[in-house]
């Protein structure tokens, strides 16, 4: 089972380590999106999604889809 | 190139990097707002004097992550920058990044100046530095980017004259790109792409074959070889990504070397406000609760300056009538123009109103949070956590909230947010609601304290809000679009709203309302008037038949005169028209003369209370409801011999007026933002059939 951004606790943190290219927008790797870098789940949302995440300095929210697309080092 | 004396300068950033502010105090009030040539993203200009004989043409494009756009507004900067024969490609590039953001916001600059225009970095927001605990070796910064940087608060009005002297001196800026991406990336791929185009900068070309838009402005021979170059779109999809990688690569070696940001020194302000703000109870009840005063600020406060408004237009009127020689040319300005410009200006304050409220949620970073919080809640709808925007701009006025529509960025959504938020009970829509209700709801009270009108008022927002969401159920599963999902929100920092920046957005926005829609309902509303005012022979001799009558020879003159103007309109032109729908009306249960109102208001409703006035000869000129009121209460349906507005037409009536499309603004935007008939067409005749179904259904359950 691999672990992604959707298997964070609130607080956790974690390396990207791979991003599945095809299904994630190109948007998400522009603002900072990037593997080996370190993202943190802030928040969610009161029905679990979307995702509150901190990633390279950027505060984003993606969606629980996007983000079961990005799959992190254990 | 341009001339000389006039630099043309493209200011583009992030959003929420402080860029309208900078643009607000380049250019002061030396502002325009129009349209680009087709669409309808606005294109904010100004001017800004930089020596005494030069001066900067301003552009402040919409802001953007990237070159790579993934909205309507994002490609907007894509086009202005590939085109160099367009009119406002620029002489020299602006970027703002903020300085708690720089990482993310120098991709943006790493793009750009791959472009090889001169371009310039702007460090926004730097009165936070001491702060967050920031240091920042500008020397350093300007030698790795090869840029000319300037230091700004555009808030603090700090760095705005460096800019300028720098932007006056563009021309000694480095147009050499920073890093060797393509030769990371794929050299010989590169190479060739340089060879098919070789009077463009390589970074240009690439742009080129990465999108899927056409580009017009390139010539035939381009066109194919792009296309050729596109087949290959996996691999493009992979050098995209790649090149991303890279930029991030570089920037982070850059930042390094000349930033350091102290990580003590945060506070968590944000942190508390968030878990506050999007908590799964507080979120929605403090949501709930701006929305209640939002509310309460476009229907209480904003009545007083309507009131006034519509006076003054009233006595404006009567003012022409009585200082201007009789005739058609009188009529044509006091029952036509000046009634039409009071119909637009009458929703400036419920509008401004609204305006300043979203722009003051978005300039605090609130919106993000709302559209964090309500996302899951509207996908169920088919729609997007941005689509609630809308959706509340529409209780005031369906024009600006479809606009509103345009940072969406999945097609699907957007289309479903477009087609829905007619169905919010829009301003427009309140005159009639108030007359009607007056007319069959008894002004009594329930429990005590519940007034029974007011409830009905409440049940028909209800009713539109209902509509609204039935609606985008239905269309979730009926429109087969494919669009993937790109919904990436950035959550911003807290912020304390500018002033300054809310009374330009506001301005802005009201402006925009008014030429915009304000045309449409002026022009239609003189058409009215003339179609009401001229006639065939039957209209001609209306004097004399009405004076030669055998009932109206001991009548007052002032008597006589109403029934001239009565027995005028059923002859107008408009009055022909309502006799020709009648058939078709009457099983919601309306005569011709309502069909008149329902004619005239097809193209703003709030046209139908005046319009009645006008049917019912209520002199128009005391502008008081109570009158038209009582009017329309004592008139009588001589097929039954009971009252014209009884309960079942007043019900009917108010359906109708809930579903029906009826405003030719609304109409025409959604033509423009979607840019093709077929979204228009099937909002009017499926609303259309909405209403008439279930307004015939009510008519006969009632009766």
């Amino acid at each position: 089972m691999f672990k992604t951004i959707a298997n964070l606790k609130i607080g956790e943190k974690a390396f990207i380590e791979k991003l599945c290219l095809d299904n994630i927008p190109l948007k998400l790797l522009e603002m900072g999106c990037l593997p080996g870098i370190e993202v943190q789940l802030i928040q969610k949302a009161p029905m679990q999604d979307p995702l509150y995440i901190k990633v390279n300095g950027s505060h984003l929210a993606i969606r629980i889809e996007t983000a079961e697309k990005i799959t992190l080092v254990k | 190139m341009s001339n000389d004396n006039v630099v043309k300068v493209a200011l583009i950033g992030n959003p929420n990097t402080g860029k309208t502010s900078l643009f607000n105090q380049l250019t002061g009030l030396k502002q325009k707002v129009g349209n680009y040539p087709g669409i309808t993203v606005e294109k904010k200009q100004g001017f800004c004097k930089l020596s005494e004989t030069v001066k900067a043409e301003v552009t402040d494009l919409p802001g953007t992550y990237s070159i790579n756009p993934t909205s309507m507004d994002e490609t907007l900067v894509l086009e202005t920058l590939l085109n160099e024969k367009s009119e406002a490609f620029p002489d020299v590039i602006v970027v703002v990044v903020d300085i708690e953001n720089i990482k993310r916001n120098l991709l943006l600059f790493t793009q750009l100046k791959d472009l090889k225009i001169p371009t310039i970095l702007v460090i926004n927001m730097i009165d936070q530095m001491k702060r967050k605990g920031i240091n920042i070796d500008i020397e350093k910064l300007e030698k790795s980017l090869k840029t000319k940087i300037v230091l700004a608060s555009a808030r603090k009005k700090i760095g705005v004259d460096l800019l300028k002297e720098a932007i006056l001196d563009y021309k000694s800026v480095d147009t050499t790109p920073v890093g060797k991406i393509s030769e990371k990336i794929d050299k010989e791929y590169f190479a060739n792409l340089k060879n098919a185009f070789k009077e463009f900068p390589l970074y240009k070309s690439w742009l080129l074959i990465t999108q899927q838009n056409e580009f017009d402005f390139l010539s035939d021979e381009q066109k194919k070889l792009v296309l050729k170059f596109r087949e290959n779109l996996e691999c493009i999809k992979r050098y995209q990504h790649k090149e991303t990688i890279f930029r991030y690569q570089i920037i982070n070696e850059v930042l390094n070397e000349s930033f350091h940001i102290d990580a003590s020194k945060a506070t968590d302000l944000r942190g508390i406000l968030d878990r506050v703000l999007t908590h799964k109870i507080f979120g929605y009840l403090i949501f709930a609760a701006i929305l209640l005063f939002i509310f309460q600020g476009i229907f209480d406060w904003a009545t007083y300056p309507m009131d006034i408004i519509d006076n003054a237009f009233a006595s404006l009127s009567s003012f022409v009538k009585t200082v201007m020689p009789p005739g058609s040319f009188t009529n044509l300005i006091a029952e036509g123009i000046i009634p039409g410009i009071g119909g637009v200006i009458i929703f400036i304050p419920q509008i401004a109103i609204l305006f300043t409220f979203i722009s003051i949620l978005e300039e605090t970073g609130y919106m993000s949070r709302v559209v964090f919080l309500m996302d899951k809640i509207m996908r169920k709808f088919g729609m997007s956590g941005k689509s609630v925007i809308p959706l509340i701009s529409g209780t005031a006025c369906a024009i600006p909230a479809i606009m509103a529509s345009r940072n969406i960025s999945s097609w699907k959504e957007r289309l479903i947010t477009i087609l829905v938020v007619p169905f919010t009970t829009c301003s427009a829509r309140l005159p009639v609601y108030a007359i009607l209700i007056a007319l069959i709801i008894p002004d009594k009270r329930i429990f005590g304290f519940l007034n029974l009108q007011g409830l009905t008022m409440m049940a028909m927002y209800l009713l539109g809000f209902t509509a609204a969401i039935t609606s985008s159920i239905l269309l979730h599963h009926l429109l087969k679009i494919k669009s993937k999902s790109l919904f990436v929100i950035e959550m911003p920092n807290y912020k304390i709203p500018s002033l300054k920046n809310i009374i330009y957005e506001v301005v802005e926005k009201t402006k925009a309302f008014v030429f915009g829609a304000g045309k449409i309902i002026l022009a239609l509303s003189v058409v009215l008037w003339f179609l009401a005012s001229n006639g065939p022979s039957s209209f001609k001799n209306a004097e004399e038949t009405v004076t030669e009558m055998p009932e109206n020879k001991n009548i007052n003159s002032a008597e006589l005169q109403k029934k001239i103007a009565s027995y005028k309109l059923e002859n107008s032109y408009i009055g022909y028209m309502g006799k020709t729908i009648e058939p078709v009306i009457k099983p919601m249960g309306y005569d011709w003369k309502i069909g008149i109102a329902l004619i005239s208001s097809f193209a703003a409703r709030e046209v139908f209370v005046g319009a009645l006035a006008t049917i019912y000869n209520v002199d128009s000129d005391d502008e008081n409801t109570g009158t038209i009121k009582e009017r329309m209460a004592a008139e009588i349906n001589p097929d039954t011999g009971k009252k014209r507005f009884d309960f079942p037409t007043g019900i009917s009536l108010l359906l109708f007026y809930a579903f029906a499309m009826q405003c030719i603004g609304t109409l025409a935007i959604v033509k423009r933002e979607t840019n093709s008939w077929v979204w228009p067409l099937l909002q009017l005749v499926g609303m259309g059939i909405l209403a008439y179904v279930s307004a015939v259904i009510a008519f006969n359950i009632f009766s």
